[in-house]
């Protein structure tokens, strides 16, 4: 069939590639696949951008991964390299090219892990293991902290230096075991099991960073159940922030890494200590001066009480007493004594001018007998010629009546 | 728990761990914030206190991270440098 000359459409490159590009784009499979293949080409620009073919033995694929996602890649690429990559088919228009654009690439196998790894949190979640009820609270100030990891290698290193920093009054009780491989998941379960002879306060699990493969043991079914009986709590701090194991969800805490295991073992710190101790002996001050000093308040009260109702405040309130009373009978009697004095001169003077003295002094005379000494007061007891003695105030003399008269 | 009171039997303040002094210490505190209590006893508690508070410093300052090894049921040293 000859082709027409004349076709009812005419594209342009451009046109024709943008339609190419559309078709491609619009297609939901081929916006969602893995690819599996060998690394060839490998470039690796300054911009950060990497680019490669993922070839098998018929056909290739131009890839290309931006740098955002270049930069989260876990693993070192290398041609020759088998691989599985993930991404989405584009086109790139100004060099006519389909190449996927790809944003994760992961060794061959790990896809296989990754099915093994959700079949087994499926069935251990439904069997409880990581339920939240189960997990226990890390004791705040631990006496004692096992730590089952790699004996030798930065994880121990490090935790070690956190630890002695944190709280060197703690004691860390190591069990060294292979942390992957094989041999691994036994010698962890095994290294579990003679800490928790010891009893220990709480167990960290711990393992540096590495690819899904490297933190296989932590996924293994023997790990993951021993983590989950555990007596004792468990802190599992494997791999790097991003990396989830199986232990991980079993354990009673999970740290992002062995040393933010090593912190969250420390709640308390030595800082933390010794505050504590300060506040302590503050307070046993306080407290000790605060009861003294009631004991004086109330000491001084006591004896307060005690001069107020003392003999000797008696006495010497009496003897005011006294001294006020006699002060009052001196002042009414010398007033008595006045007066009376006053009242005998008084009498004294009226005496006086009665007394006969007085009379005679007045100028006049007692005549009496001579004989008898009768005191003649009328003139019937004078005789003429009877001898009488005439009293006067200074003396007396001798007279003889003469006659009488009345 | 018995209130503090001479009949308990004390051990001395330098055999105590860091936990055993820090408990006693607060007890001790608690006491003389709170009971009646008769002045000797005050003034014993005090000085016990102060003992006690004294051995907790100590032992926090003097403080050497230990580490040992379990192989097994056994444990034995570690040897950090070793690795």
């Amino acid at each position: 069939m000859q082709p027409s000359l004349f076709s009812t459409q005419q594209w342009t490159v451009s046109k024709l590639t943008f339609f190419i590009r559309r078709l491609l784009e619009e297609n939901e499979t081929l916006q969602d696949v893995w690819v599996q293949g060998e690394i060839s080409n490998l470039s690796r620009p300054a911009s950060g951008h990497i680019y490669f073919t993922l070839k098998d033995s018929s056909a290739a694929l131009k890839c290309v991964m931006w740098r955002t996602s270049a930069m989260r890649l876990g693993m070192a690429l290398q041609d020759g390299m088998e691989v599985e990559v993930h991404g989405k088919i584009g086109v790139y228009e100004v060099s006519g090219q389909y190449q996927l654009y790809a944003d994760q690439i992961r060794p061959v196998g790990e896809g296989a892990l990754y099915q093994e790894f959700m079949r087994l949190k499926a069935m251990l979640e439904a069997e409880g293991l990581f339920a939240p009820e189960r997990k226990r609270p890390i004791p705040l100030l631990p006496k004692r902290i096992g730590i089952v990891t790699s004996g030798t290698g930065a994880a121990l290193r490090d935790m070690l230096n956190i630890l002695r920093r944190r709280l060197p009054i703690v004691e860390v009780l190591l069990a060294p075991s292979p942390v992957q491989g094989t041999e691994a998941p036994p010698a962890i379960v095994s290294a579990l099991n003679s800490l928790i002879l010891q009893s220990p306060d709480v167990i960290i699990l711990a393992r540096g960073g590495g690819s899904i493969e490297d933190l296989w043991a932590f996924n293994d079914e023997r790990v993951v159940r021993a983590v989950a009986s555990s007596s004792i709590p468990i802190i599992c701090g494997v791999g790097h922030e991003t990396d989830f194991t199986l232990s991980d969800f079993a354990a009673d805490l999970r740290a992002p890494t062995p040393t933010a295991a090593a912190e969250l073992a420390t709640q308390l710190t030595i800082q933390d200590l010794t505050v504590t101790i300060s506040s302590l002996q503050s307070r046993l001050n306080t407290a000790t001066l605060d009861f003294l000093n009631d004991q004086r308040t109330f000491l001084a009260s006591l004896l307060a009480t005690l001069r107020y109702a003392s003999p000797d405040r008696r006495i010497q309130s009496e003897r005011q007493r006294l001294d006020e009373l006699s002060r009052r009978v001196y002042s009414s009697l010398s007033h008595r004594i006045q007066l009376q004095s006053t009242h005998i001169q008084g009498t004294q003077r009226r005496l006086e001018a009665l007394s006969p003295l007085a009379v005679l002094r007045r100028g006049f005379a007692v005549v009496t007998q001579k004989e008898d000494g009768t005191v003649i007061s009328r003139v019937a007891q004078a005789q003429p010629g009877q001898k009488v003695v005439i009293r006067v105030s200074d003396g007396q003399m001798d007279a003889e009546i003469v006659n009488q008269k009345s | 728990m018995p209130k503090s009171s001479s009949k308990k039997t004390e051990k001395v303040v330098e055999e105590l761990s860091y936990e055993e002094a820090l408990v006693e210490l607060e007890e001790i505190v608690s006491t003389l914030e709170g009971e009646q209590i008769q002045l000797e006893e005050a003034i014993k508690l005090f000085e016990r206190g102060q003992a006690l508070a004294s051995r907790c410093g100590t032992l926090l300052e003097a403080a050497e991270l230990k580490v040992k090894q379990v192989v097994g049921d056994v444990v034995i040293p570690f040897d950090e440098e070793s690795e």
